[in-house]
């Protein structure tokens, strides 16, 4: 054994290092053709690659898995030809559950919505769960099992890997080591402790590079054990965060907060007795947190430590902060960052519980994590058993550490050292390369599973789809340990449910588990706070020379898990507007002071490290501190991010997981070009994004109304039409709008809205129907950051419409500017002629008409527009109209509420509402009746059917003067 | 064909005697005098309009511009009741929140049809009129004809008149001292 | 440079100066001989700059239509058009285009209503030139649809879906406007040619071009009744040319003044493009009449009067479309409004295009002033330099207006630069290839110069000598 190994070791690396071996690579994985971008060269690709993605695309697309999965609407029987089913399931990021409703045509999977029965959805989703169904059909996945890059077959992986499981268990398991991220599903984790007691050596280790780490490490210095810690928004008037983003989706149950911080946002605008929360933030880079707080407090992520414990310890420079705090005893919400030190999470711990907020606004719970661990140090230890050659056999569950280990781990090098390595993979990735085998890994709408939310609830995750490539479930890997190699993950988890609720209506909490899509009481109960233990002090101001360096999982493709994933890539980030890159944020200050400007390509070394990344000014980043985005620079992630930003992860390191001092940055070159969707950041002298403070808006109701924006009514030479059956409109709240971008996406997904690349993006021709504006306003070191999302205004006066030669854009009875795809011929006036520019043409033949997996991911109800075509937002039209239809079939009329745009199904914040002006009890009427409403440029008399609620701020008197 | 070409020494019957002159004045003079004459089927050929000339052999037509008149009318209506049977009867949709019959966008195609049919009709209702194009006309049997659209000017009294008599005529013709006087064989 | 001997048929060719529009010793056998002589002198006597022009013109033409190919397979995303710029060189090229043709219009029709008769030797010219920059101009709107093979849709045409174009848009008003125009100036055109093709005809050496130039004669016999008819239709024309070159450019303006667009949405374009289009115009007649006149030697046919007239005319229209910048700016801040008052700020220095602007008020206002003394005026090729100016600043005046309006417009969340690609010159380039390509073939091929129209400026010139004698 021992020899074989040593050379059949040392063969893989002559192999890997070999030209044949890469050639070899290159086209076992077509993976690396780096110019996905090019729109030209990539249909070529994908006309070669066609034939072997049709076979797994068409193939699995039309059936569904051969296990009972019940379908979420009223209606179960079989399905009816153009009528999708609803089925409940859930998606996980970094092992926590978002309860989500997939929308199947026929049994093909083609839009997820967010589950309103699951606590951490309520019907929302975010950007990334809406992306997700791209994935699934992404071609780019692995789609065949391999060993040393040879095709192999599923029999032989399970003989191989018993083969090692038998060798460890002549010594109790000692040598063969499991890696997974972070596990809550509950049937895995007794799975993998099924083995662990088999082979009580074997060791089960997890690391998620975005994970909890913090607020774990924080939690148990704090009480002395992982408690889980929730914020109740819905009962805080007073919100200190400490560097904590919690809209953005890297926070666990960041959709209920932005639901519960919206809801009480509104309720203040509406009437004036309710008293609208205040939010005061000490962050380091612009978030979306930061974007609707109240107060903000800019400074490197270092100094959020000394500004927690300035506020424990009553420092005068917070004590206006503090006393609010106090003023405000139970009612309010001290919440430190996921990505600041556990010293941060233990002060905040202390302060909630000396301001008696622990147990009314901020709950304990058990630990959601199957088995909580301080994930740094079992990954450390991993790495220097592998080291050591301590470890023989290492299955790798999903992750790709090769990728995103922390650098000075040195990963790889100890992977190389174990005999063998078996990868299970949605992407023949970084890591896969690095593996003997690799298995091709099922997606969640592919596989049978289960998993807990932010708060402990379970759901059952259902497949909706037989595995499109062939794909296996950690289930299946871990059954082949556990000698069940012929046990099904349906099996596995319906097994484990079943021991846990013996008895006879087993059967009937199954179904509706499956049909809810959560687990009736399944979530922990609170727990009485335990005491805290006395935070440790912060040191002194740190004389650590040199800037200071922020990690931050990316507002668009997180820690590059999805980086394959085109929608993500083209989704403008929330802040800079930028698409397909991640850049080195740094302030207009420190900029100045270094004598660089965006577009410089510098290098970072940070303790010895290098990375090489281009420079964006970001307004609001703290001096002398930047901000490096995770999930880029991936080099085995597929055609769409091969070779797209930098890896941060290069400059991590296990000791500063989030933030480091001491970097220097050298200007290397100039002038790399972004593709941003947004070139103006300011609002120049116009004022389309309308906001006040509370205090003036009851003072001065009409503010977001001046005189000189009304026309009246009369100002047309012609008579108004009037619209006597429906009057389609929607109103947006800028009040609540976190600026998540989930409505970009979601409307993407539901319009089959193409993807253009980079260059097309740099050259302004980016597609999306519904688009973000980021307006910064103030001064340019600490700027308030505005967002506005803008879809097509439907104006009743429709400039577009009136331009058009062949009447390709029309009014419907209804009101809606409809667009008429097959009579376009192109003139691209009516986009000349839009105020808001919210039409997007086809350039080139953006849609991808060729491959034919990511047919399956549209939705049938809208069609695929062609090249030379004129396109916008509906409405959802499809939508209207499949409501409209149902009221008939019913001989009802349309109930308000009942049809849901994508985009303001999936917001969590609640800002876009939709529904019928002529109904006076609507909500979007009543919503338009409100003092903040006003039309975007209506001093155009374009008569906007959308309109705006202004947006509100509730400063701290004390801190700001006038 | 519209070549010239010498058939004048050919016996046949006459289409008329033709007169050259050298200048536009006294091919005025003569056509006045052979009016004077009595003669009425006559007709002058000039290499550029001259002022008098049609009065002085007795022609005058104002066809063209009645024809241009009511084709102007035809295109504008026209026009502008196309507009509107496209948007009210033919293809009715709400457009930008005007009218059906939003009226004053249809006013620049009226105007640019009334144009076009009137100019097409003032072209081709002079070319008809004038019996335009005529592959064959006798006068261009006379050799020297080619200079009608050079630098001489025909006065041509045709056969066809009552008064018509080849000796007399010629004898006519002759006496207004032309460059020439030739027979015009039809 | 060097040409060579005179052809024999011509008589005197010095230029009799500025208040003789034809030289001296001319009569009818002799303008007839020397314009008709143009067209039949034996190939090889073409001067050599006419043969190097069309040299290098067909070039560009070869250019056009490689560009073109590459359109029509990649599709409108070749050109540097973008949201918000979504119209670019096509249609800044559409608009300085039809502007060229207009002035053949104006000599031809307006100058022969108010009987100008120095309009005589260069309306032939100028008329083609109209139908060539007509039909340069015709080719980009269809060119720059994204559906191209769909252009048809535009026209009011039977269908089994029973479609109609939508006669609100002034795009709709535009192909009314422009196939009008380009039918009324082919009519007026023939109907010019008439006459001449009959003196061809006639002068016609060997029997294929007395074919050609008899068939097109139509069996024209210069019969007085067919002159009275002929004079009436020809005045007709004029007349209906006249409203009609107006509301051919104010219907393109509508393109942009129906819009809301801040810089398009402004009652003053009408008149102004008008003005601008009869100035680029002049200019364009200036540019190719001036080598024209010395290759063929002409100067006494297009003489120093010809010259001095149009420059008066540049200098008169210059100074309306200057009014016009002036009211522009002027209203932007009196509207009050402030999206208007910011379109104009970016023009001038906010935005990235503020150089163009000022570029333009150089080439358009203060260069022209020159033509204010009579000495410039009388200096061929300073005349030459500044029509060349003055073609160069209207193009960039519709640059202005139609980039630089649409770069910022409204919400400034969508602003953004143009920048033109490879392929919008070599489209651009290539249309000027085409129309030079015409006129030079056009002046080999054709009487230049209305010999019959010539014939009656020397009856009067001989009868005022009469008088005087």
């Amino acid at each position: 054994m021992k020899p074989e190994a040593h050379n059949y070791w040392r063969s893989l690396e002559e192999l890997a290092s070999t030209e044949e071996f890469r050639a070899y690579v290159e086209d076992e994985f077509p993976n690396r053709t780096p110019d996905w971008n090019n729109p030209g060269s990539r249909r070529k690709f994908l006309r070669l690659m066609g034939a072997s993605i049709a076979l797994a695309g068409v193939t699995g697309c039309t059936k569904q898995p051969k296990e009972v999965i019940v379908p979420y609407v009223r209606s179960p029987e079989e399905m009816v030809p153009g009528k999708p089913l609803f089925y409940a399931t859930a998606m996980t990021f970094a092992g926590l559950a978002t309860g989500v409703l997939a929308e199947s045509h026929m049994g093909r999977p083609t839009k997820v919505e967010g589950n309103p029965e699951h606590p951490a959805s309520l019907g929302a989703t975010d950007a990334a769960t809406q992306a997700s169904i791209l994935s699934l059909y992404d071609p780019d996945r692995s789609q065949i099992i391999t060993r040393d890059g040879n095709i192999s077959g599923w029999g032989d992986f399970i003989a191989a890997v018993s083969r090692a499981r038998d060798a460890a268990g002549l010594k109790k398991g000692a040598g063969f080591r499991i890696l997974t991220g972070t596990v809550t599903s509950p049937t895995l984790a007794s799975q993998i402790q099924e083995f662990l007691t088999a082979f009580p050596q074997a060791k089960w280790h997890q690391y998620e590079p975005c994970g909890r780490h913090s607020a774990r490490a924080g939690a148990v210095t704090a009480f002395g054990a992982p408690v889980n810690t929730i914020y109740r928004f819905d009962r805080a008037d007073v919100i200190v965060s400490l560097d904590c983003d919690f809209f953005s989706s890297a926070m666990p149950g960041s959709l209920r907060y932005a639901r519960d911080y919206s809801a009480r946002r509104r309720a203040a605008a509406e009437n004036s007795s309710s008293v609208p929360p205040r939010l005061y933030i000490a962050e380091s880079t612009p978030s979306l947190t930061g974007g609707l707080a109240d107060h903000r407090f800019r400074m490197a992520a270092g100094e959020v430590a000394r500004f927690a414990s300035g506020l424990s310890s009553g420092a005068p420079e917070v004590q206006a902060i503090y006393k609010d705090l106090e003023a405000h005893p139970g009612a309010g919400i001290v919440i430190p960052g996921e990505h600041q030190s556990p010293q941060v999470h233990a002060i905040a711990h202390a302060l909630n519980q000396k301001l008696g907020n622990a147990g009314k606004t901020v709950v304990y719970t058990d630990p959601v994590e199957a088995a909580p661990v301080d994930e740094i140090a079992s990954l450390a230890e991993l790495v220097k058993d592998m080291r050591d050659g301590a470890v023989e056999t290492l299955v790798i569950f999903g992750g790709n550490p090769v990728y995103n280990a922390p650098a000075d781990l040195n990963f790889l090098d100890a992977l190389k050292k174990v005999n063998l390595r078996a990868h299970l993979g949605l992407y023949s990735d970084e890591t896969a390369a690095w593996c003997h085998w690799h298995v091709p890994e099922a997606h969640y709408l592919e596989s049978w599973s289960d998993a807990r939310a932010y708060e402990g609830t379970v759901s059952i995750v259902q497949p909706l789809i037989l595995p499109l490539y062939g794909g296996r479930s950690s289930h299946d890997v871990i059954n082949i340990l556990t000698n069940r190699a012929d046990q099904s993950a349906y099996d596995s988890v319906r097994a484990y449910w079943q021991a846990k609720r013996p008895g006879k209506d087993f059967e009937d909490f199954w179904q509706i588990s499956l049909h809810d899509g959560v687990m009736a009481g399944s979530a922990f109960p609170e727990r009485t706070p335990p005491p805290v233990k006395p935070a440790p002090p912060v040191a002194a101001a740190s004389a650590a020379q040199g800037l200071e360096v922020v990690f931050r999982p990316d507002p668009s493709v997180g820690d590059g898990g999805m980086a394959n994933n085109a929608w993500l890539q083209e989704m403008p980030k929330p802040q800079s507007k930028m698409t397909w890159n991640n850049a080195v944020w740094i302030s207009p200050k420190t900029a100045e002071r270094l004598g660089v400007t965006t577009g410089d390509v510098v290098d970072i070394e940070l303790s010895g490290r290098k990375v090489q990344g281009p420079l964006w000014i970001m307004p609001g980043q703290a001096e002398e501190s930047l901000t490096l985005h995770f999930g880029y620079g991936r080099t085995r992630a597929g055609r769409v991010a091969d070779g797209v930003g930098f890896n941060a992860y290069a400059l991590r390191s296990s000791a500063s997981l989030w933030q480091a001092a001491g970097a220097t940055i050298t200007r290397k070159s100039r002038g790399y070009e972004f593709a941003t969707t947004q070139h103006t950041q300011t609002m120049e002298e116009h004022d389309p994004f309308r906001a006040a403070t509370y205090a003036h808006f009851h003072k001065e109701p009409e503010f977001a109304r001046p005189e000189e924006k009304q026309v009246p009514k009369d100002l047309s030479m012609f008579p108004m039409w009037n619209y006597d059956q429906h009057k389609w409109g929607m109103s947006i709240d800028l009040n609540s709008c976190t600026g998540c971008q989930a409505c970009t996406i979601a409307c993407q997904s539901e319009n089959n809205i193409p993807v253009v690349g980079k260059e097309e993006v740099a050259k302004g021709r980016h597609m999306n129907w519904l688009r973000i504006d980021r307006y910064f306003d103030g001064q340019p070191e600490n700027p308030r950051m505005y967002f506005q999302p803008v879809p097509c205004m439907h104006c009743e006066n429709a400039p577009c419409e009136l331009v058009c030669p062949v009447a390709a854009t029309v009014h419907s009875t209804e009101g809606l500017n409809e667009m008429v795809y097959n009579r376009c011929v192109g003139t691209r006036y009516c986009s000349n002629n839009c105020p808001y520019k919210v039409r997007r043409f086809n350039f080139f033949l953006y849609a991808d008409w060729d491959t034919k997996s990511l047919m399956g991911s549209r939705n049938p109800d809208v069609s695929v527009r062609s090249r030379g075509v004129m396109e916008k937002c509906t409405y959802c039209v499809q939508r209207i109209n499949r409501v409209k239809i149902e009221g008939e079939k019913q001989d009802r009329p349309v109930r308000d509420g009942e049809i849901i745009t994508a985009c303001q199904q999936v917001c969590p914040a609640e800002a876009i509402v939709f529904g019928d002006l002529n109904d006076p009890n609507s909500r979007v009427a009543k919503l338009k009746q409100q003092h903040r409403d006003y039309g975007l440029l209506e001093e155009l008399n374009t008569r906007p059917r959308t309109t705006y609620l202004a947006r509100l701020r509730n400063p701290n008197p004390e801190l700001e003067k006038g | 064909m519209i070549t010239p070409h010498d058939k004048s020494n050919k016996q046949g019957s006459l289409y008329g005697i033709m007169a050259e002159f050298d200048d536009p004045e006294s091919l005025l003079e003569a056509a006045r005098r052979a009016r004077d004459e009595g003669y009425r089927a006559m007709d002058a050929y000039t290499p550029m309009p001259v002022e008098g000339l049609a009065e002085a052999i007795g022609f005058s037509s104002n066809w063209v511009q009645r024809l241009v008149l009511v084709a102007g009318l035809c295109g504008a209506s026209g026009g502008f009741l196309l507009c509107w049977w496209m948007t009210v009867i033919a293809y009715p949709h709400v457009v930008a929140g005007r009218p059906l019959n939003s009226w004053p966008a249809y006013i620049p195609i009226t105007f640019e049809t009334m144009v076009l049919i009137s100019c097409i009709t003032a072209v081709v209702g002079m070319l008809t009129l004038n019996g335009l194009p005529q592959p064959y006309h006798p006068v261009f049997n006379v050799p020297r004809f080619e200079h009608a659209s050079r630098d001489k000017f025909f006065l041509c009294i045709e056969a066809s008149d009552s008064k018509f008599d080849p000796a007399a005529t010629r004898q006519f013709l002759l006496d207004q001292n032309p460059q020439e006087v030739s027979d015009v064989a039809s | 440079m060097k040409t060579e001997e005179p052809e024999p048929a011509s008589v005197a060719t010095l230029d009799p100066g500025p208040e003789k529009i034809i030289g001296p010793g001319h009569n009818f056998g002799s303008v007839t001989d020397e314009i008709a002589g143009v067209v039949f002198r034996p190939f090889t006597k073409t001067p050599r700059q006419l043969f190097i022009g069309f040299a290098f013109a067909f070039l560009l033409v070869n250019l056009f239509l490689v560009a073109v190919t590459w359109l029509f397979i990649r599709g409108v995303s070749v050109w540097g058009i973008m949201i918000p710029v979504a119209w670019g060189f096509a249609i800044v090229n559409f608009v300085w285009w039809i502007g060229i043709g207009h002035a053949g219009t104006l000599i031809s029709a307006i100058l022969l209503l108010l009987k100008q008769d120095w309009r005589t030797s260069i309306n032939r010219f100028a008329e083609s030139m109209t139908l060539f920059a007509v039909a340069c101009a015709g080719m980009f709107p269809i060119l720059h649809l994204g559906r191209p093979w769909l252009a048809y849709w535009l026209l009011p045409y039977p269908n089994t879906m029973w479609m109609w174009p939508q006669p609100r848009s002034p795009l709709v008003w535009d192909v009314f406007a422009v196939s009008t125009y380009a039918t009324v100036s082919l009519l007026f055109w023939f109907t010019g040619l008439i006459p001449d093709f009959a003196t061809m005809r006639d002068k016609a050496g060997n029997s294929t071009a007395r074919r050609i130039f008899g068939t097109l004669a139509m069996g024209w016999r210069g019969s007085a009744k067919h002159w009275t008819r002929y004079q009436k239709a020809y005045l007709l024309l004029a007349g209906l040319s006249t409203p009609l070159v107006i509301s051919v450019h104010s219907v393109v303006s509508f393109d942009f003044a129906v819009a809301i667009v801040p810089g398009w949405h402004t009652t003053i374009f009408p008149p102004y493009f008008v003005a601008g289009a009869i100035y680029s115009g002049f200019a364009m007649v200036l540019t190719l009449a001036i080598p024209v006149r010395r290759w063929y030697h002409l100067e006494d046919l297009i003489t120093m009067r010809h010259i001095e007239c149009m420059s008066k005319v540049m200098l008169g229209t210059g100074l309306i479309v200057a009014y016009g910048y002036g009211m522009e700016a002027f209203m932007s801040w009196y509207s009050g409004n402030e999206y208007e008052r910011y379109a104009f700020l970016n023009r001038m220095w906010l935005g990235g295009y503020w150089w163009t602007y000022w570029l333009l008020i150089l080439c358009n206002i203060l260069i022209p002033q020159a033509l204010w003394s009579r000495k410039v005026r009388m200096h061929i090729p300073t005349v030459f330099v500044i029509s060349l100016v003055v073609n160069v600043g209207m193009w960039l005046e519709r640059f202005v207006i139609v980039v630089t309006s649409l770069s910022r417009d409204f919400v400034p969340s969508s602003w953004g630069m143009y920048y033109p690609t490879v392929w919008d010159w070599s489209t651009y380039f290539g249309t000027i290839g085409l129309f030079l390509s015409l006129m030079f073939l056009f002046i080999r091929g054709l009487p230049a110069i209305s010999i019959f129209e010539m014939r009656e400026v020397v009856h009067h010139t001989e009868s005022t000598h009469d008088h005087a004698a």
